[in-house]
């Protein structure tokens, strides 16, 4: 829009005031300004992806992947011995009870181990959660590898269900020397009206074990 | 430093068509509506920029009202929270900006020698869409659950889980603002870079048209980056993507981010022209050259590119990497060096120099000082352990208003008075500016010092209420708003004086030491000025 604006300008100027001889071509410089601004708008944009590619990388703000690893046997370092602590919470507005059933596990990297976490639904309606995990330090997310997770999930429960959801995890040995000990957070949000899954199936993951 | 060889007395050319070319401004409102022309446009600017200080000072009454006591008295929090969010808009896109889009107008195309701006008519445009974005901001305040309430910064999930309906409205405004001033920094980019008078070369350009040029890039590059982050506010909140939410795998950490990516800059687009404006005044109450020009022109291209690099020192808190934390700190304590560059270059401009004080200069010299004090309080906020005791008190509404108000706003104040008489042909009257400058100089500082004081012990920004130990300062803050916001109606009356052309008549130079094409051509500046271009030596 601007550019062509400019073209009329142009045309109006240069009949108009014929005394400023050196009158140059407005409407390049136009055209390459307008450019750069719509190419800052995309970097706006662009930001989010490069967000989360980096931080993926770099797992500086603590989350951890939520795919599932697969565990081969790897060697495992007796030799340190680190303190997992796993804390709770839900979202605003989220009726749930939501407790870790083991609070704090200490483990050798590269061992693998199983907790849970216990949820109940005292609300009227039935609810479907989603657990995002963060840890922190974050740096140490990018060593958390979950084999299964609760988290890789939607997490239906009608309304007065309970359950007990599991979650089996190692650390990988590379973990920077200096991280002993370090937290692992979920935090439950209520997406009942992002998803149309009606709440009637019990999923695989939602058993008492 | 430019000096012009053949001065057109008389700027109007004989031998063009145009009516209103030879008898000055067409008459009546449609030549405010219609007007292409810089001057009548820069007027509009300004005009404009008072109003949106005096609606935003206005609330910053309510604000200091509310704080005079500790308790709730007044205003319930809700609308004390709407009147912190909009005081900051509007004075930030309402006054700010817009007074000095409105001096680049009146002064950038007389500096260069240019007969107007490159664009005249999308110069028409970027100003008359602007007071329909505040009209729209403005109104959002009286529906129903009221206006914006979550900070000028509108940080996920305030402004998307948590905010009104109204925010629809706040995006809407804010994209107009944003259009605004990419069409306002587009055209002085092409007037600057196309329309120089033959002979004025960059390096010869007034400090005040270089801070522009460099102001309008920094605008380019970072308004399109606010429209991206409202614009994801905005789906967030009505069209169910979840860009900010965590819920749905987004990051309302990363809100902050391409915040502040707009933000850093954004708060050097306030400064810069500013800069600019020192920079022509101080030289001619000292009645010497500018000095270190070069050293001046590299100093404020090196902050412009530095304020790109510097953005997280908004969010030392959010639990970044150490290594993040060590980056950002020195990479903002590296700003100071060309900030401080300026300042020493101003003080060595007026080193033996032979200074008078007229109120332009007056107003300069208290913003060199004042403005170093807001310099050295961002020092302190730039070191990340100390910035975890101080992040989110009045320390930082104690930083940011000495550098935008006692910098920004005084600078805009000097700019005017020095200018005022060029745009009107007659001195303003000294006595009411006198009476301005001493007022404001000294409520500003009863104002916003002691918030340095209750910000290190601990107050919280952004609230309506607080601890009893706070009381006493706050008394004496609010005593120095309201004083603040009184010494501005002088303001008022003096420019409404001058408006209707009372005092005495000046001469073309105006200021007996200044130098410059702006005053080489009459007093009041004709309609049209440098139809034909002059030749800078
Ligand atoms: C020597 C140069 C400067 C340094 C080192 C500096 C540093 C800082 C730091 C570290 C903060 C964050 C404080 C916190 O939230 O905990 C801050 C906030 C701020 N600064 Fe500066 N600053 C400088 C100059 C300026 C200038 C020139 C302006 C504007 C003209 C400015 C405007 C602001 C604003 C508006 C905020 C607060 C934003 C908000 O949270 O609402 N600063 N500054
Ligand atoms: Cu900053």
């Amino acid at each position: 829009m601007a550019v062509e604006e400019t073209n009329s300008d142009n045309q109006k100027d240069a009949g108009d005031m014929p005394t400023n001889t050196q009158r140059p071509n407005h409407a390049k410089t136009v055209g390459k300004l307008v450019f750069v601004v719509v190419a800052m708008f995309g970097f706006g944009f662009a930001l989010v992806p490069l967000y989360e590619v980096f931080c993926e990388l770099t797992g500086i703000n603590g989350k951890t992947s939520d795919t599932a690893a697969v565990y081969e046997p790897i060697e495992i370092d007796k030799t340190r011995t680190i303190t997992v602590d796993f804390i709770t919470r839900t979202n605003t507005g989220m009726p749930w009870e939501f407790k870790a059933v083991t609070k704090r596990v200490e483990i050798n990297p590269g061992e693998l181990s199983e907790v849970a976490f216990y949820v109940r639904n005292p609300a009227s309606r039935d609810i479907i959660a989603q657990a995002i995990p963060s840890v922190s330090p974050g740096q140490a997310a990018l060593y958390v590898n979950k084999t299964e997770c609760f988290c890789f999930r939607h997490q239906p429960l009608k309304s007065g269900e309970e359950a007990v959801m599991p979650m089996v995890f190692y650390i990988d040995p590379q973990l920077p020397e200096d991280i002993n000990y370090f937290t692992l957070q979920y935090t439950l949000y209520d997406i009942t009206e992002r998803v149309d899954e009606p709440v009637d199936v019990a999923m695989n993951s939602i058993q008492g074990r | 430093m430019a000096t012009v060889t053949n001065t057109p007395a008389d700027t109007h050319t004989a031998d063009h068509g145009h009516d209103d070319h030879h008898h000055g401004a067409p008459k009546g409102i449609l030549r405010w509506v219609l007007t292409t022309n810089h001057k009548d446009i820069g007027t509009l600017y300004l005009w404009f920029a008072f109003i949106m200080f005096l609606v935003g000072g206005a609330m910053a009454m309510v604000i200091r009202a509310e704080l005079f006591q500790p308790g709730l008295q007044i205003v319930d929090p809700n609308f004390f929270n709407q009147m912190t969010t909009v005081h900051g808009l509007i004075m930030v896109f309402g006054a700010v900006m817009p007074a000095f889009t409105g001096l680049a107008n009146w002064l950038v195309p007389m500096m260069i020698g240019a007969p107007d701006m490159a664009l005249p008519r999308m110069n028409n445009w970027s100003f008359w869409i602007l007071p329909f974005a505040f009209l729209i901001l403005l109104s959002s305040l009286f529906l129903e659950g009221g206006g914006p309430n979550f900070g000028w910064t509108f940080y996920a999930p305030l402004s998307t889980t948590y905010s009104g309906d109204s925010t629809a409205l706040f995006v809407f405004s804010v994209h107009i603002m944003g259009i605004s001033s990419i069409m306002g920094a587009i055209n002085v980019i092409v007037t600057i870079l196309n329309m120089r008078a033959p002979g004025m070369t960059l390096m010869k350009m007034p400090m005040f048209v270089w801070t522009w040029l460099i102001t309008a890039f920094l605008l380019i590059a970072v308004m399109p980056v606010l429209a991206a982050a409202v614009t994801m506010v905005l789906t967030d909140k009505f069209f169910g993507t979840s860009f900010f939410d965590a819920a749905g795998g987004g990051d309302p950490v990363m809100f902050q981010h391409i915040f502040w990516f707009f933000g850093h800059p954004e708060v050097y687009i306030m400064i810069l022209p500013a800069f600019g404006i020192i920079s022509q005044i101080v030289p001619t109450f000292s009645r010497k050259k500018l000095f270190g020009y070069a050293s001046m022109v590299y100093a404020t291209a090196s902050i412009a590119l530095l304020s790109f690099i510097v953005w997280a020192h908004h969010m030392f808190t959010t639990g970044m990497p150490v290594g993040a934390e060590m980056f950002f700190m020195f990479a903002t304590m590296l700003i100071s060096v060309p900030t401080g560059v300026k300042v020493f270059n101003w003080v060595a401009t007026m080193w033996r120099g032979s200074l008078t004080f007229e109120i332009p200069m007056m107003f300069a010299i208290a913003f060199i000082v004042l403005f170093t004090i807001g310099g050295l309080s961002g020092l302190m906020l730039a070191i990340t352990p100390v910035d975890f005791q101080y992040h989110d008190t009045y320390f930082v509404v104690a930083h940011f208003h000495y550098v935008l108000v006692t910098g920004a706003v005084f600078s805009i104040m000097a700019a005017v008075y020095y200018w005022l008489p060029k745009w009107t042909g007659k001195m303003f009257d000294v006595t009411l500016a006198k009476w301005h400058f001493w007022c404001s100089l000294i409520s500003v500082n009863v104002l916003f010092f002691p918030m340095h004081f209750v910000g290190l012990a601990g107050m919280p920004r952004r609230i309506p209420d607080y601890a009893l130990q706070f009381a006493d300062f706050n008394k004496w803050i609010s005593i120095g708003g309201f004083a603040f916001g009184l010494s501005q109606l002088i303001f008022l009356v003096l420019i409404v004086k001058a408006c209707r052309k009372q005092g005495e008549p000046v001469t073309d130079q105006v200021w007996e030491g200044a130098e410059g094409l702006e005053w080489e051509i009459p007093s009041p500046a004709p309609y049209h000025t440098f139809d034909t271009p002059p030749v800078v030596k």
